[in-house]
């Protein structure tokens, strides 16, 4: 179940890599490198081993969140509700959902250990733009866990837009939470739970400034 | 050990839940798989607080005291018995290779792994498999049932209640050890160990989840078809990409109604 995290982190990890260089990095490419790139950083720094979660976030940002696509994502996830937010709504929930993903990453790659990466060849024509990118985590004693990046072809060259993790959506699990709060209290009531989520994360767990 | 015991734990569960549940249905919109979400609350709440007392405290410090190394050479030797049923969950589902597969794991590591402590067949290509009787059954077409929360066990489905009491009481080899106390201790051991390995990913889990319960009941759901299909489900229809349009025009949930939910529900 280690695997779990260690997909969802490489998941993260999957983002790296310099963004002017990611518009000629085919998708497959793109993730090798990020994945690796982070995994050694993370494994290498005394700081983050040892728990520097706010050093840790700063990696994160800098690294992993120029490939993910975050307002797609977001829009995925809140569902039908989308068109009924006003722009500025719009901006709100990406950025709450954004600081909560960055969070459960960094939760994630702070549990790797060791875990060891088989990147599937890429099934896909060089005229796609949203493909799908299998890597899987394997540990001994235990089924391969499949993380599945579903990734679309943008100007800025390809982004994350889902993370499946053991056959397990990340967006369309957010989606169903996301509907019932949206019935109940408004897009409103979405952003403000988010916003509280977020601030108990920010508070509790070791040193952390934001 | 017998067929008749296997199953009339799991059904005799499943009435007594179901009579529960009948009386705290209410008709506020409910998500159509999970129609004992009242029911599976309650019995979530208990079982959080039996985690974070009981499970996690004990399951944190085995993995404090045993080297990694130690875990998981009890994680294999449990996975490699556990190897057998999955071969004959395979043959079951018509996959004989996988289940010769399964046997081929089995007969190495229980050889050349010394009594399955190490997992030499993954070193040479043969992957562990991930099946039980409730994917047997799923394979065949029965479908969910709805989701139930059992005490202790946590998320599961009608079908896979009763695919897991099979597990148990047919497919489990750790159910043949005697003397009872060594069967026992290695149930306990196994269950500590399980636990031990998520403890990581039940922190994540709280990090994630708006609401927990719900946040788990989907990932749950959705990580058994795919475990159903062998991680090939047919593709849900594929929604646009656009941002800025509405993704999904059809209504929140349409799928009918798991069939427990016939009657409808009582307004209170």
């Amino acid at each position: 179940m280690k695997t779990i995290i260690s997909v969802v982190l490489s998941g993260l990890l999957a983002s790296f890599l310099a963004s002017a260089q990611a518009q000629e990095v085919p998708p497959d490419v793109l993730v090798k490198n990020v994945t690796t790139e982070v995994v050694e950083l993370i494994t290498k720094d005394k700081e983050i081993r040892s728990g520097n979660r706010a050093k840790l976030i700063q990696v994160i940002e800098a690294r992993v969140l120029p490939h993910f696509n975050f307002s797609s994502m977001t829009a995925l996830a809140v569902g039908q509700n989308w068109s009924k937010a006003t722009p500025e709504q719009k901006k709100r929930l990406v950025e709450e959902f954004k600081t909560l993903l960055v969070r459960t990453y960094a939760s994630a790659l702070a549990a790797y250990s060791e875990q060891r990466f088989d990147y599937r060849p890429l099934r896909a024509r060089p005229t796609d733009t949203d493909v799908i990118v299998n890597v899987r985590v394997i540990q001994s004693g235990a089924q391969p866990v499949p993380i599945d990046y579903s990734m679309e072809k943008t100007a800025a060259g390809w982004k994350v837009y889902d993370v499946m993790v053991g056959g397990v959506s990340l967006v369309a699990n957010y989606r169903t939470e996301f509907n019932a709060t949206v019935r109940e209290a408004g897009i409103e009531g979405l952003i403000r739970n988010l916003q509280v989520k977020n601030r108990s994360l920010a508070a509790p767990p070791p040193a952390e400034k934001k | 050990m017998t067929l008749s015991r296997a199953l009339s734990l799991p059904l005799r569960t499943l009435s007594l839940l179901l009579a529960l549940a009948g009386g705290c249905a209410t008709t506020e919109d409910r998500d159509p798989r999970d129609p004992l979400e009242p029911m599976n609350r309650a019995i979530y709440r208990f079982n959080e607080v039996a985690d974070e007392w009981v499970a996690v405290p004990v399951a944190s410090a085995y993995r404090n005291v045993l080297h990694e190394q130690i875990r998981s050479r009890i994680r294999n030797f449990f996975a490699n018995l556990g190897d057998l049923w999955i071969g004959v969950n395979d043959v079951l589902q018509g996959k004989f290779f996988d289940g010769f597969e399964d046997g081929m794991r089995f007969v190495f590591n229980s050889t050349f792994g010394l009594f399955g402590l190490h997992d030499v067949a993954s070193d040479m290509g043969i992957e562990k498999r991930d099946e039980d009787f409730g994917q047997t059954l799923g394979r065949w077409g029965v479908g969910d049932g709805p989701y139930l929360i059992l005490p202790i066990l946590s998320s599961s489905t009608l079908r896979d209640t009763v695919g897991w009491g099979v597990d148990i009481f047919v497919g489990d080899p750790v159910g043949e050890f005697r003397p009872i106390a060594l069967r026992n201790s290695a149930y306990a051991l196994r269950l500590v160990n399980r636990r031990a390995d998520l403890l990581d990913a039940s922190k994540i889990l709280e990090q994630a989840a708006l609401d927990k319960y719900v946040f788990q009941r989907d990932a749950y759901l959705q990580r058994r078809r795919n475990q159903i299909y062998d991680g090939n489900p047919p593709r849900e229809p594929r929604e646009p990409r656009e941002p800025d349009e509405p993704p999904e025009k059809e209504p929140a949930k349409a799928p009918a109604p798991p069939p427990a939910e016939d009657q409808p529900a009582k307004p209170r």
